[in-house]
């Protein structure tokens, strides 16, 4: 694991990234490529770079193109920079016919952004995903791992001011 | 009121902590499968019982099981698809959620029946706080001597991950999610060989949905027979049914195969009824792969018999008049909703989660999105209904998996049975700009149900 330290991650992540390469057999280090992804894009800043990508690709013994092919194919990771908090809106069937659409528009206008768009202080970045499994709990979004359902706009409001109370005293 | 195989003990406070668990019986299958019964005991116990794939295919679980190649010196597997993603759909995560130790219990029995040492829990990515309650409880179980090696002094070993996707819903088909296990892009592999002979790493492999994995907890507690007098016909136990969309009550039930649909959705112990007192429009029963059907065909069987909760009952009729129970995503529209519109958001899904490899899947799902786009917004023409039907016609069937199957099916029901909405959007163009449009329903028909 003479790599792992260039991923310039923490120690606790470092600890679950051994973890994560011990549960497949040794001569299949491969397959622990999207769960490192996820762990190393949580330390750095929410999204991939080249470079990263590059270090992952030699922990696990792979060429770049390996990992670059996935981390293009699946929608979670990011390989262009986000803002701290990135808002996921689910807009499929059964929240849209219980106002995921108002709820978007919504978010809009209180951010001055379209979807797809971040914040000009990189706080928040809108993004529209397709079914979470949340459908009875309509209409909802996900910030990094949390599931925020069921939401009024007066909801909204409150989970956004405590995001960015919560940043501001963290300074 | 219903019995629960599953949810019996989800209300519990606590219940995701393993002694409040056991005291309350969970583990207690361990004893009596790994002491006293063969593993082939078990996966007859399951074929006994008639249970089958809970993830949508409806094929059964026994049976599957014996697929499995033993002939090989090769580890097998077993692999749980834990990748929810069928929209409408989110009972897996429910299950998990409130009974991670049930799913823990059920893998425990199944690997011992097929012979795998490491079994692996595929879940979605997004369900990252999910794989957290679930990694503590196996946590737990390690700790309790039910994983690990020589579990209960059965000679049996076991080491159980989980391992999550990234935001791909093809992974869900099972030999992406195995391509998706090996570190690689969710693509499809071509059939045969099927995961049974050759899956994750070219070994024997069994994937297998939560639900389905977890029935076998009550199977083996109390018996395949006990278990198949649940139910009507083919159709037996119990089954989750993720309920959504405009109803009074929206949630995760577990119904006795074999209720009726208008049952479900009317009484108070499950569905309540619809939301602000409007009238119901059509319903999508198993998630948004099947086809929708409009008010007259979904209480009554083309005999006119109440159609049920069942395999069976569900798709009576085939295409032209039934559906599908598939993974059970009970979707609900009111009066006021738009099908022209709710079947492009179905099209979008499907062209953004084609993984690309085929063309009438990769191509055809953008033509249907925006041909769909097109009508929804005022744009389209006559014609294009009938290119539409022709886009999807030309997609089903034709590629390596089941998702372009899964895209043309919704586009071809809701041409089928709602043609005049569709007629109404190219006739009226003016009327359906605003996206808040709902079909006025004294616009003439001028269409037959020949399509």
């Amino acid at each position: 694991m003479t790599n792992l330290q260039e991923l310039s991650i923490s120690t606790e992540a470092a600890e679950n990234v051994r973890r994560i390469i011990s549960q497949y057999p040794a001569d299949k280090k491969k397959s622990a490529l999207l769960p490192v992804l996820h762990i190393v894009q949580n330390e750095t800043e929410g999204w991939l770079t080249i470079n990263t990508m590059d270090n992952v690709a030699k922990l696990l013994e792979i060429t770049p193109i390996e990992v670059y092919e996935v981390a293009t194919f699946y929608s979670m990771y990011h390989i262009e920079p986000v803002g701290k908090h990135v808002i996921e809106v689910c807009q499929t069937g059964p929240c849209m016919i219980c106002g995921s659409e108002k709820l978007v528009h919504y978010l809009e206008k209180k951010l001055g952004i379209l979807v797809g768009q971040t914040t000009p202080d990189g706080m928040f970045t809108l993004k529209t995903v397709e079914c979470l499994g949340a459908c009875g709990y309509a209409p909802m979004f996900q910030i990094g791992e949390t599931y925020y359902e069921n939401l009024t706009e007066e909801k909204v409001d409150q989970i956004l001011d405590s995001l960015l109370s919560a940043t501001s005293s963290n300074i | 009121m219903a019995r629960k195989l599953l949810l019996e003990l989800a209300d519990i406070p606590q219940i995701q902590n393993i002694d409040t668990y056991i005291s309350h019986g969970g583990y207690r299958s361990l004893e009596k499968a790994l002491k006293k019964m063969t593993p082939d005991e078990i996966t007859e116990e399951v074929k006994k019982s008639g249970l089958r794939g809970r993830g949508g295919a409806g094929f059964s679980t026994g049976l599957k099981w014996s697929f499995l190649d033993k002939s090989t010196d090769k580890p097998r597997y077993l692999l749980c698809n834990a990748d929810e993603s069928e929209p409408g759909t989110f009972k897996d995560r429910y299950l998990m959620e409130k009974l991670p130790h049930l799913l823990i219990e059920g893998m425990i029995l199944s690997s011992y029946a097929l012979g795998s040492n490491t079994s692996y829990i595929y879940i979605r990515g997004e369900y990252m706080f999910v794989l957290r309650k679930l990694e503590k409880a196996i946590q737990e179980a390690y700790s309790k001597g039910f994983l690990g090696k020589n579990i209960l002094n059965s000679g049996f070993d076991l080491d159980l991950y989980v391992h999550p996707g990234a935001g791909a819903y093809i992974c869900g088909e099972e030999t992406a999610l195995i391509e998706s296990l090996e570190g690689k892009r969710g693509n499809p592999r071509i059939k045969p060989p099927f995961p049974a002979v050759s899956g994750l790493w070219g070994c024997p492999t069994i994937v297998n949905n939560v639900e389905s994995i977890a029935a076998v907890v009550p199977i083996i507690n109390d018996g395949g027979d006990e278990y198949a007098k649940i139910g009507l016909g083919k159709s037996t136990g119990t089954k989750l049914i993720s309920a959504s969309g405009n109803i009074q009550k929206p949630g995760v039930y577990e119904i006795d195969m074999g209720i009726t649909v208008e049952e479900f959705i009317y009484s108070d112990e499950y569905c309540g009824g619809m939301k602000d007192g409007l009238e119901l429009k059509a319903c999508v029963p198993g998630g948004s792969s099947v086809p929708i059907l409009p008010r007259h065909l979904l209480f009554r069987e083309s005999n006119g018999d109440s159609r049920r909760m069942t395999y069976e009952s569900l798709s009576e009729g085939g295409f032209t008049s039934g559906s599908m129970l598939g993974s059970g995503g009970f979707i609900v529209y009111d009066e006021k909703q738009c099908i022209v519109r709710n079947t492009w958001n179905f099209a979008r899904f499907y062209h953004h989660e084609s993984c690309g490899q085929c063309s009438p899947c990769r191509e055809g799902t953008g033509w249907m999105e925006r041909i769909l786009h097109n009508i929804e917004n005022g744009r389209g023409t006559e014609d294009d209904i009938q290119l539409l039907w022709q886009v999807q016609k030309n997609i089903e069937g034709n590629t390596i998996c089941p998702l372009g199957d899964a895209a043309a099916w919704p586009v071809a029901a809701a041409i089928r049975h709602f043609r005049h909405e569709f007629e109404y959007h190219v006739k009226y163009p003016e009327r359906v700009f605003d996206a808040d449009h709902t079909y006025q329903p004294e616009i003439q028909q001028t269409y037959s149900l020949t399509t």
